[in-house]
């Protein structure tokens, strides 16, 4: 997860929720997401939460990798008695997310016991999707049957390009022939598997993305997604590109980079469902990304993740050294929230569905933009949006409308 | 410093006879505020303790530029040969956008202060306002300043400036307004040589207003001359113009601070407050009289200064017209020759049409009100007034190119000037060379020592009006000065190169030029443009056209890609601030059609200064 936003209030220590979050609870489902901040190195394009061994030090005060399991497994009994006082009712889990960071720098027996915890508070429902993030690197045909036998249902491998000299642009450290090994191993641990590619990096050229995609298709998982790389300020990538060590990315490159795998995708059998987010068939799409489209409620365990139930989110701090002690004391870990109206959480929605292939119905633009039909009629014009989904009355990307998502957004909000 | 005259006379009941009034005429930067600043210290008016640099410029624009905008007139004792006077210095602003100014500080002094830098020489507009003075029989006083440089050449512009107005070059004064060296002699001499003011103390009070300022806490401040009679406070006075009756709230001189006195006597300067807050009521120019005994005649009246330059100001944010409209009349009643009417541009929403004397001008009104008043402005490309006459005998004045007829033209006149141009000799080839390229013609050369030049040539306003100065400046290594006078009208081969945005005219960017640089200015206003907008969803085509022909285009192809990657759980509320934050920077767009182009793009495409190296990407 990216960076978390400093903005909004303060938490109160008894992590209490707001009365408003029961609204509608039975209209949304019920997710859990758990943070593994922990990584061998940093990438160095990597602005997430994550800390290597180095950084979170050895002696006092230090966080120990062996009892951070513990520590998660303390925010999930500290949930639930926040959601039993706001008067929620207790909901099964639809999907579990362990992401990071690497989840898999942890052994697969402490993921398990972390998800042990959540079905045994929670409950888990019935063909809920139960995923990790895996590093090609560290993670064996054992590993992975360890995890399917635990509970898991689908993993997730960060595999970002298949070409050396790209990997080294990242700092990625795996190497790309431990890739099919691992998705192979994870297939034969029938777990269900998605590849994550990354597009954009400095230096990159249209065929080396080409490479990517074909070994990422050769690969045959169920689910890819395609990132185009963000720049994000404070990385060491960004200091080498103002630095003028690498080059900018071409926005333009980009562009093509993203056709061309929406094309070689569809070629291969992949239909998109999100702008970065390609699914071999309808029920192997991330149902647990779905519910961050879809605006359901989730809880994010572990350092810096962020959680949303009925229109309140809230981050926790960020440093695991701040997030271990907060639970030691008994106090919630978050760092602060918002407390979103509806205009705002109405804003959300736009935001969020219209990203995905199911879109966006008209009506809630109209609700928030009394200009909508100007807007909606330019961008059936300009091509962005289907038209016959708009004569529906609902907004649907198309291709091009899909690299304009933002832009679009804008003129819907007015 | 220890000043002289240790009492000072009482204004009101000073005899004329021991009344001085006196301005000083320099170029920019030769070091006259300094020279103020001296004989302030120098007659005790102001301590050492509470002395700043450049004491008199109150605006903080004139501090920082160097440069007097308003005229000030401030009363100094001084004693000489044991009898004590009165000394009023009077002030002027120094640059060629300013001559009126200084015409009116001139009407209102018996002598003047020739100022002249030793290490640089008289320079092209001191020779106008010199001229100026001659003619309003002044008493010169030549001196030189900042004889303390080692640059100086004090010999050299001696003997230059006696050239110049007669007499021998030891009668030059030498002065160093930096470290005070002369000025005791120079304040000596203006007692001995400047004539005191002569009025009738019994006659009908006249008195003269030579400048007007608002003040924020005291409404409108009038600095007066009296010329006969005297006025007094809470005495009715009329303003002979309009017939208008105020009272007198405050009546007093600058020391330099205002100090209240009981009147104001023949001869004596000194400003007064009538508790007016209408800026059109206390006009520059005008005659003020005892309403009770009011005097038959008013004064020779000023004339009022003709705007050269027009340009539209308007507002970034169009909800500041009404505060851009009241910050205009404010400007106004300090600034005679600011002129303004409102307009409406297509591109730029509610604004003014303003007339300036100059680009100095121009700059200072548009300097003072972003930062008195706090706007956000943008100000067009300056352009002259230009006389059409149609095919079928209809004649338009144009002072908004956008308002040029797109009918048969039969003829155009436009605003010529004769500009005097003063440089050391190496420059003349590049000056000539600059002035040829502006389609000047050469009325004379001639020699003013051994190493400086004179050259007169008559130019086009138009061509002067843009950048014209910082080309001279730059060509002549800063050398070069330059003056310039109204000449008349004359005919130009000259047509209007609109720009258009998607096919839509954008009327701010309307230029008039000559025929033969219509091509050049198309090209050049369409590039600029290409790099200022940014990408849009669709291609922007930008041409330039005169009429119905296209001359130069260029295009915006159409952004490609603008979306977040990731939106993930944690990136939800980053993402919509962003977008928020966005959407904030799209209110400062200005809507072409369905182009949004930023404020800075007209900011920058309307600047005069060179276009930006930088490459920019993807374009």
């Amino acid at each position: 997860m990216a960076q978390s936003i400093d903005l909004g209030e303060a938490m109160p220590p008894s992590g209490a929720l707001p009365s408003s979050v029961i609204e509608d609870v039975e209209s949304r489902s019920w997710h859990g997401y758990v943070h593994i901040p922990f990584c061998r190195v940093r990438c160095g394009y990597c602005d997430f939460n994550t800390y290597t061994a180095a950084e979170l030090g050895t002696g006092d005060g230090a966080v120990s990798q062996t009892a951070f399991a513990d520590r998660l497994i303390a925010e999930i009994s500290f949930s639930q008695g926040v959601i039993e006082k706001a008067g929620l009712p207790k909901r099964e889990l639809g999907s579990v997310f362990f992401g990071g960071g690497t989840p898999t720098q942890l052994p697969a027996g402490d993921l398990v016991r972390i998800f042990e915890a959540l079905s045994d508070t929670f409950g888990i429902a019935p063909g809920a999707e139960i995923t990790t993030e895996a590093n090609p690197d560290n993670v064996d045909e054992e590993y992975l049957q360890e995890l399917r036998a635990g509970g898991f249902t689908r993993v997730s491998f960060g595999m970002q390009s298949a070409v050396p000299e790209v990997l080294a642009t990242l700092e990625r450290t795996h190497k790309p022939e431990n890739v099919p090994t691992a998705v192979s191993a994870a297939k034969s641990a029938a777990l269900a598997v998605s590849v994550d590619l990354i597009y954009g990096a400095p230096g990159e050229t249209l065929e080396q993305w080409r490479e990517s995609l074909r070994a990422a298709i050769e690969l045959d998982p169920d689910h890819i997604s395609a990132y185009s790389l963000i720049v994000e300020e404070g990385t060491k990538l960004a200091r080498q590109i103002s630095r003028g060590q690498l080059p900018e990315p071409d926005e333009d490159l980009q562009a093509d980079k993203y056709e061309l795998a929406d094309a070689m995708l569809t070629d291969a059998g992949f239909a998109w469902y999100e702008v970065s987010n390609w699914a071999k068939s309808a029920d192997r799409r991330s149902r647990h990304n779905l519910s961050y489209w879809q605006s359901q409620d989730w809880w994010g365990y572990g350092p810096g993740a962020h959680s949303h139930i009925g229109g309140t989110r809230w981050w926790n701090v960020k440093h695991p050294a701040a997030y271990v002690q907060r639970l030691a004391e008994g106090v919630s870990p978050a760092h602060s929230r918002e407390v979103l109206d509806r205009a705002v959480r109405a804003q959300e929605r736009i935001l969020l569905e219209i990203r995905t292939d199911s879109g966006l119905d008209i009506e809630l633009v109209k609700a928030v933009n009394p200009d909508a039909n100007r807007v909606i009629a330019a961008a059936i014009a300009d091509g962005l949006i289907e038209p016959a989904a708009a004569l529906h009355g609902r907004i649907r990307l198309t291709l091009k409308g899909r690299l304009l998502a933002d832009a679009l957004v804008r003129d819907l909000l007015g | 410093m220890s000043p002289r005259a240790l009492t000072r006379l009482e204004p009101a009941s000073t005899d004329p006879s021991q009344i001085r009034n006196f301005c000083i005429i320099a170029h920019i930067d030769h070091g006259k505020s300094t020279l103020a600043d001296r004989m302030l210290q120098l007659t005790g008016i102001v301590d050492d303790r509470s002395m700043r640099a450049q004491y008199l410029d109150r605006m903080d624009i004139e501090r920082e530029r160097g440069i007097t905008i308003k005229s000030q007139a401030v009363r100094m004792p001084w004693e000489l040969d044991g009898k004590t006077y009165a000394l009023n210095m009077i002030d002027t602003p120094g640059h060629v956008d300013f001559t009126y100014e200084v015409s009116r500080s001139l009407a209102a002094c018996e002598g003047a202060v020739l100022l002249v830098d030793a290490a640089q020489g008289i320079e092209a507009q001191t020779l106008a306002n010199l001229y100026l003075a001659l003619e309003n029989d002044l008493e010169i006083i030549p001196v030189l300043n900042k004889i303390d440089l080692p640059a100086a050449q004090p010999e050299k512009y001696a003997e230059e400036l006696a050239n110049l107005i007669g007499g021998n070059p030891e009668d030059c004064l030498r002065v160093s307004g930096k470290t005070g060296v002369g000025v005791d002699a120079l304040l000596d001499k203006i007692v001995r040589t400047v004539p005191n003011p002569v009025g009738d103390p019994s006659a009908p009070a006249r008195a003269m207003i030579f400048d007007s300022v608002y003040d924020s806490y005291r409404g409108v401040v009038t600095y007066v001359r009296m010329i006969d009679g005297k006025l007094q406070p809470r005495e009715k006075i009329q303003m002979m113009s309009t017939k208008a009756v105020h009272e007198l709230l405050e009546i007093g001189v600058s020391s330099p601070e205002p100090e209240p006195t009981k009147g104001l006597g023949v001869g004596e300067v000194g400003y007064l407050i009538t508790g007016v807050k209408d800026v059109r009521q206390s006009k520059v120019g005008d005659t003020i009289t005892n309403n009770a005994k009011p005097a038959s005649e008013p004064l020779k009246g000023y004339k009022d200064p003709l705007p050269m330059v027009f340009s539209g100001i308007y507002p970034i944010d169009g909800s500041d017209y009404p505060l851009l409209r009241e910050a205009l009349d404010k400007l106004k009643l300090s600034d005679a020759a600011l002129a303004y009417e409102p307009e409406t541009s297509v591109a730029l929403g509610f604004g003014f049409r303003c007339g300036f004397l100059g680009l100095l001008h121009l700059e200072i009104v548009t300097e003072r009100l972003e930062r008195e008043f706090g706007l956000d402005l943008i100000a067009t490309a300056p352009s002259v007034v230009y006389e059409v006459t149609m095919e079928d005998g209809k004649e338009i004045t144009v002072t908004n190119p956008s308002e040029f007829p797109t009918g048969k033209v039969k003829k155009v006149l436009e605003p010529i000037v004769k500009a005097t141009i003063l440089s050391p000799k190496d420059y003349v080839g590049v000056i000539m060379e600059l002035c040829q390229s502006r389609r000047g013609s050469m009325i004379d050369m001639q020699y003013l020592g051994e190493e400086r030049v004179q050259l007169r040539y008559t130019l086009p306003l138009a061509e002067i009006v843009f950048d014209f100065f910082d080309q001279l400046k730059s060509k002549t290594q800063g050398y070069g000065s330059l003056d310039y006078e109204e000449a008349g009208l004359e005919q130009g081969d000259l047509v209007k190169v609109d720009l258009l945005l998607q096919g839509e005219q954008v009327d701010a960017f309307s230029a008039i030029v000559h025929k033969d640089k219509a091509y050049a200015y198309g090209v050049m206003i369409t590039g600029k443009l290409r790099e200022l907008i940014p990408r849009q969803q669709f291609e922007v085509p930008i041409q330039a056209a005169v009429g119905s022909r296209i001359i130069a285009r260029e295009s915006i192809r159409a952004m490609r890609k603008d979306v977040l990657a990731k939106c993930y759980g944690g990136d939800i509320s980053r993402k919509r601030k962003l977008l928020e934050k966005q959407k904030e920077g799209k209110k400062r767009m200005k809507m072409v059609g369905r182009v949004e182009v930023p404020q800075e793009a007209f900011i920058a495409a309307l600047s005069t200064g060179e276009e930006k190296k930088g490459d920019k990407k993807g374009k």
